[in-house]
């Protein structure tokens, strides 16, 4: 009988496969995509300015409204500079790490690093921001080390820098910084060791038997070989932190992100499209800088 | 003459691992010199404590007397082909070739031009817009050759470089890899495991065996007098008849070894040759190689011998399997080995 089935699916692929990809297809195409299609749509629906309701008929003008309001225009790019920053900065922190976890360390220190990287996923994500807060705050243990090392005027010079500074890291665009890189470097460090794991150590040596010193092999061989690593590492630091919304109202200066502007728009202020609107930025940023990365050809070695 | 590569008491282990123990050797300029053994016998550490990739834990490597122990692989004058071939997939196939010209800041228009007739010399002229994936294994060697050759290294390693093409390209490029080495004049060392490519190949041969050498001499000296039994079984496969059985055949208990093709089978009644060493016994089983058939013959004295037998050899068919039979052999075929 279990005989007689298992052969009635081996005969019939088409349909053995279909079985099993026809109920997340379901999902996935009317659920995911049905209610992005409707929060897109929405972005091109007006509100009415006195009643405060969605009319359904179409328009430009909540486009026109994020494109020319100066408030608007500043969320856009304060929040597009902040996601590059933090990707810069992951990857710039998280290529030795990877680089050792894939090359370097033994069996028993790569699960180690594997753990450690990977522990703080497993915590409460408000617990970790909020805990961010007291650690970055005035009379935090940050301060507090600068403080004792004798290096208060150092701290209180980086504070004083314009726009990023602020009366403490708590309220400043650096502490949002600190808390945004250290939520998303493991996002960085994974792939890019993945990807750097695959890079045969045959291909290394050939580049230094060649005649190239490592700075060469590096530049040459390394980043080229990883950049699948690092565009798909990118991805996920830059478009979490364009969409994050509690990172920015938890830690940091009052200035306000995409994310937030979604959250309050179409909760407190319930102007659904405008926040639907706001919700199409992040979409469009991630597809340029995905056609950017292609072009540089991030996904050749894929 | 000074020795384009000397090796002085190296040693190399891997936690107790011995790869290497206190190995000394030094080959000639111009020696095409192969490294022979199974996996696990200490070539192919040998080979990369010389191109640099590895340190020994003791002893000294000199490259034309000059000591390179610790000078790192891209101050080495010496350029590898790795057993994978190791060609950059995220470069063109001229691209790669001009890798070397390229980290030692070669202008681009030269280093193009030394490229193309690299690519020439390895009769790949019109692959160089390729990628390494779109060629087949044979094309990637010669293309993993043309980058290795293109800094005019003094010294050439090939790691196993035959290793993944299939019989009929394998024996092409041992010619062309003999023809090349001769062509240019440099020193070529290759490691191989494969004991026809390296006879053929080579000039003079290293027998590694649990990271000694066993062995170093021509290849005709290795085929013709091994000096251990190691050698003997592993370089053309002689019979290595050892103590006990030595003395019943040839009243010495030294043992030895005799090649199959040195030894007659004659039928059960016919008289041996005068002065050879003749002994009974059962042809157990042959086995047919085309250009000479393969016997194996149980002696009556319990030792089973093989005996290959050219198809063009003349006298009488080999009886039917199961027959008794009479070999014979001339003293001067056995070789004496050392005991142990």
């Amino acid at each position: 009988m279990l005989r007689s089935v298992s052969t009635f699916f081996q005969r019939r692929n088409a349909f053995y496969v279909s079985l099993l990809l026809v109920p997340p297809l379901l999902w996935l195409g009317t659920v995911y995509l049905g209610s992005l299609f409707t929060l897109l749509s929405q972005s091109f629906y007006a509100i009415d300015e006195f009643t405060a309701r969605v009319v359904p008929t179409l328009t430009l003008a909540t486009y026109r409204q994020l494109v020319t309001q100066p408030a608007n225009v500043d969320i856009v790019v304060r929040t597009l500079l902040m996601a590059v920053a933090v990707t810069i900065a992951c990857a710039v922190i998280a290529f030795p790490v990877a680089n050792y976890m894939a090359r370097y360390a033994g069996s028993k220190m790569k699960a180690l690093f594997y753990v450690g990287v990977m522990l703080p996923m497993w915590f409460s994500y408000l617990v970790k921001v909020y805990a961010w807060r007291l650690i970055l705050a005035k009379q935090g243990i940050v301060s507090w080390a600068f403080t004792s090392l004798g290096l208060q005027g150092a701290l209180d010079a980086l504070l004083a820098t314009p726009v990023v500074g602020g009366p403490s890291l708590a309220s400043s665009y650096i502490g949002m910084f600190i808390v945004f890189v250290y939520m998303w470097l493991p996002f960085m460090i994974l792939p890019l060791a993945a990807s750097l794991e695959r890079v045969p150590a045959s291909l290394l040596q050939a580049s230094a038997d060649l005649g190239a010193r490592p700075a060469q092999t590096f530049r040459n061989v390394v980043v080229p070989l990883a950049l699948p690593g690092l565009a798909a590492g990118s991805i996920f630091t830059f478009s979490l932190t364009l969409g994050d919304y509690i990172i920015p109202s938890v830690v940091g200066a009052p200035g306000y992100f995409v994310g937030m502007m979604v959250y309050q728009q179409q909760g407190t202020a319930g102007n659904m499209p405008l926040a639907a609107a706001f919700s199409v930025v992040p979409i469009v940023l991630i597809a340029l800088y995905l056609t950017f990365a292609r072009r540089l050809g991030a996904f050749d070695a894929l | 003459m000074t020795a384009a590569i000397e090796l002085q008491d190296a040693s190399r282990a891997f936690g107790a691992v011995v790869a290497l123990d206190r190995v000394s050797l030094a080959i000639a300029p111009g020696e095409f010199f192969a490294l022979l053994g199974p996996s696990g016998s200490g070539k192919t550490t040998c080979l990369r404590l010389i191109a640099g990739f590895d340190r020994p834990d003791s002893g000294r490597i000199l490259l034309e007397g000059e000591d390179v122990t610790d000078i790192p692989p891209y101050d080495r004058n010496l350029n590898t082909v790795f057993q994978d071939y190791a060609l950059f997939p995220h470069m063109t196939v001229a691209e790669n070739v001009a890798y070397g010209p390229r980290v030692r800041g070669v202008a681009a228009e030269e280093r193009r031009r030394r490229a193309g007739e690299m690519l020439e010399l390895v009769r790949l002229g019109s692959y160089g817009d390729r990628r390494p994936a779109q060629l087949s294994g044979g094309q990637r060697q010669r293309v993993a050759l043309a980058r290795a050759l293109i800094n005019s290294p003094k010294v050439l390693l090939l790691d196993e470089p035959l290793g993944a093409l299939d019989l009929k390209l394998r024996e092409e490029m041992q010619a062309e890899l003999k023809g090349l080495q001769q062509r240019l004049g440099i020193t070529f060392v290759f490691v191989t495991h494969d004991q026809g490519e390296a006879l053929s190949m080579a000039d003079r041969v290293a027998v590694f065996s649990q990271g000694r050498i066993e062995q170093l001499d021509t290849p005709r000296g290795l085929y013709t007098r091994p000096r251990t039994a190691f050698v003997a079984n592993f370089v053309g496969s002689a019979n290595v008849v050892l103590g006990p059985a030595a003395e019943r055949l040839t009243g010495r208990s030294r043992p030895f070894a005799i090649r199959p093709e040195l030894i007659e089978v004659l039928p059960a009644g016919a008289t041996p040759a005068e002065g050879t060493i003749a002994c009974s016994g059962t042809l157990e089983d042959v086995l047919y190689h085309g250009a000479s058939s393969r016997c194996h013959v149980r002696l009556d004295k319990a030792t089973l011998l093989a005996v290959s037998r050219a198809e063009s050899a003349a006298g009488a068919p080999l009886p039917p399997q199961g027959s008794r039979v009479q070999l014979a052999w001339r003293p001067e075929s056995m070789v004496h080995l050392e005991a142990g």
